[in-house]
């Protein structure tokens, strides 16, 4: 394998370019309201639905945990980062002029601490909840994680009363969040997000993640600290989930508790196991799927027509995995995502093989 | 050379039945010891208790010397102990080269850290994992077979694979659990060079179980033989095949007593 020097994250300068390139088209067909603004938001929820599913195809597609509960830690890294700019961001302000745009470098820095904190918050609350609950079996798992995601959605519900937030505003919802999210942050923390999932899976790490939804037993025979890899794939599926809901926070500038009904934990699970189990490509394509279908078919169809949603999504997964049970794009991943491929070698070891057998009398 | 492990006085219950019952078993270093039995009668609890996936009701097990009773799975694999299952236990959907360097795990040599900024490090460790990877395919014979999904491999590679995986964690004990089971006989003659070669490749110590009378006679040095989870024999093959209890272990006490003093096996 040759040495590359021109690159960051794996990724060479080509790959770079290219995404800076996918970038800057959109944004002039923004700019020039070629894609309206309600497109514009459609856009970048699928980026954002893209990485709450990426984590959670590592924690069941990668590990093999049942967990219904990565919208828990979603609504955690929406209300806490959402917190965070609403106390915070109307006080600072850094505005750099550049001549062609000013940035608000101020509101951008709060802005990037405030979802990483939503982000790292989840993940430590992942790694809490994952150390004893871990240990069930993957039902109970499930339904352990599925009880985690209604317990913070009650907590939502009241986090103006039992919790010290009246700013949440309970089950009112919380306005005034400042609109921060653009393009620019959902794009690029989408493409850190897929490099940085790549590069953990195709690594000896991801190797021992994997191992343990192939054979648990196996994995332990072979030195591999199953419990560890557990929680470190549950803990990085909660920090995608937690940096997802402080995109959308920031998107929406709104946010419900409805927003984080225990139903809704149901829409990444689909996502994944109609993109493919295992598959990162399955996910970003499914994931935007499910965000212009979801708005998009609002706009095609008739009013009053998009209940046939609810009637389309199960047919389509049905038929899915009728016909197609490793997921519409299971198993096939883009160029980038690949494996790294490693050339075979011709290596003479003096094994005896089948043919050179010595023929024992027996 | 002295004894690597010491099974002393083991004993496992599951709930009211008594599956092994005061094991005994030393095995020295350098030593391919076998440990046969009638079906059912503990060889695969005892395999199971070393590798810590069974707790130990009562007894204890010293590896070089120190006590491994109550240790997790994993921890007993690092101090290196490996082993095969007797139902295969690959990774059935990674690639037949991905089961032989998740088993390398342990001895990658890099971290979360490198592998997420794909360091420098990292490219030199992950190479030089592949290479050792490369080399344990290529002495079972699977080397061209690198790139395919484990579970698609036929049977006897499947097994070859799994003894490839185990010998990648680089243990001082290997614990085979059937190696020959379900091969035909040119595979199991193979395997018998194989297995004589690995020990002395990687300077290994073996135990291993087998049905097959050829395989365990042609390459043990000392063998053990349970029945009703107990040791009934112990000795070189040649005394095992003449213990009238050994052969009354496997064919019944009538069959036994008919036979005389046939020897057990051809």
């Amino acid at each position: 394998m040759k040495r590359r020097k021109l690159e960051f994250l794996g990724a060479s300068w080509l790959f770079w370019v290219g995404a800076i390139a996918i970038y800057a088209v959109v944004q002039v067909l923004f700019s020039t309201n070629v894609i309206t603004d309600y497109m514009k938001t459609v856009i970048q929820l699928g980026c954002v639905m893209t990485i709450v599913s990426l984590g959670l195809n590592l924690i069941y597609g990668f590990n093999g945990q049942f967990s219904l509960g990565q919208w828990g830690f979603y609504a955690i890294g929406a209300y806490a980062s959402a917190d965070i700019t609403y106390r915070y961001a109307a006080k600072v302000s850094i505005p750099l002029n550049l001549g062609f745009a000013t940035f608000d470098v101020g509101k951008i820095a709060i802005f990037l601490v405030a979802i990483l904190f939503g982000a790292l918050l989840a993940g430590v609350i992942a790694y809490l909840f994952g150390l004893p609950v871990l240990k069930l079996g993957s039902d109970y798992f499930g339904i352990a994680t599925l009880g985690f995601t209604i317990v913070v959605k009650v907590l939502a519900d009241n986090s103006d009363t039992i919790l010290p937030f009246p700013e949440m505003k309970g089950a009112r919802g919380m306005v005034g969040i400042p609109r921060l999210t653009t393009w620019f942050w959902s794009f690029f923390l989408l493409v850190l997000c897929i490099l940085i999932l790549r590069n953990i899976l195709h690594s000896t790490t991801g190797r021992a993640i994997v191992s343990v939804r192939e054979n648990e037993i196996a994995a332990k025979a072979m030195g591999i600290d199953t419990v560890k890899y557990k929680t470190l794939s549950f803990v990085i599926g909660g920090i995608y989930a937690g940096l997802a809901g402080g995109i959308y926070a920031h998107l929406y500038a709104f946010l419900h508790p409805s927003l984080f009904h225990f139903i809704k934990s149901f829409d990444p699970m689909i996502i994944i196991v109609f993109g493919g189990l295992g598959s990162i490509t399955g996910t970003i394509v499914a994931a935007f799927a499910w965000a212009f279908s979801l708005e998009g078919l609002r706009i095609i169809l008739p009013s009053g027509a998009e209940a046939w949603r609810y009637i389309i999504y199960p047919v389509a997964l049905l038929l899915i995995m009728l016909l197609r049970p490793q997921g519409l794009l299971g198993g096939i991943e883009w160029g980038f995502l690949k494996p790294i491929q490693w050339p075979r070698r011709k290596i003479d070891t003096g094994a005896p093989t089948v043919e050179t057998a010595t023929q024992e009398a027996v | 050379m002295g004894p690597l492990l010491q099974v002393e006085r083991c004993t496992k219950y599951f709930g009211g039945l008594r599956a092994v019952c005061n094991f005994d078993i030393t095995v020295n270093e350098g030593q391919l010891a076998g440990l046969i039995g009638p079906n059912g009668a503990g060889k695969t609890t005892v395999f199971n208790m070393i590798t810590g996936l069974y707790t130990v009701t009562d007894g204890d097990i010293l590896f070089d010397g120190k006590s491994i009773v109550g240790m997790q799975p994993h921890a007993i694999a690092q101090l290196g102990i490996s082993r095969t299952f007797q139902n295969i236990r690959l990774f059935p959907n990674l690639t037949v080269l991905d089961n032989v360097r998740t088993a390398y795990h342990t001895h990658a040599g890099y971290g979360i850290r490198d592998a997420i900024f794909r360091t420098p490090h990292f490219w030199r460790k992950e190479k030089e994992l592949t290479e050792r990877a490369q080399e344990f395919l290529a002495v079972f014979n699977l080397a061209d077979r690198q790139d395919e999904i484990a579970k698609n491999l036929p049977y006897g590679e499947q097994r070859r694979l799994e003894i490839a995986r185990a010998l990648a964690t680089n243990p001082r004990l290997l614990l085979l659990d059937e190696p020959a089971a379900g091969m035909n006989p040119k595979e199991v003659v193979n395997l018998m060079d194989l297995i004589h070669f690995i020990r002395d490749k990687f300077s290994l110590t073996i135990l291993l179980i087998e049905h097959q009378m050829r395989v365990v006679m042609g390459i043990c040095e000392e063998i053990t033989v349970m029945d009703f989870g107990e040791v009934i024999a112990r000795g070189t093959p040649a005394e095992i095949q003449n213990d009238p209890r050994v052969i009354e272990a496997y064919l019944g006490r009538g069959t036994a007593a008919r036979l005389g003093g046939v020897r057990y096996a051809s």
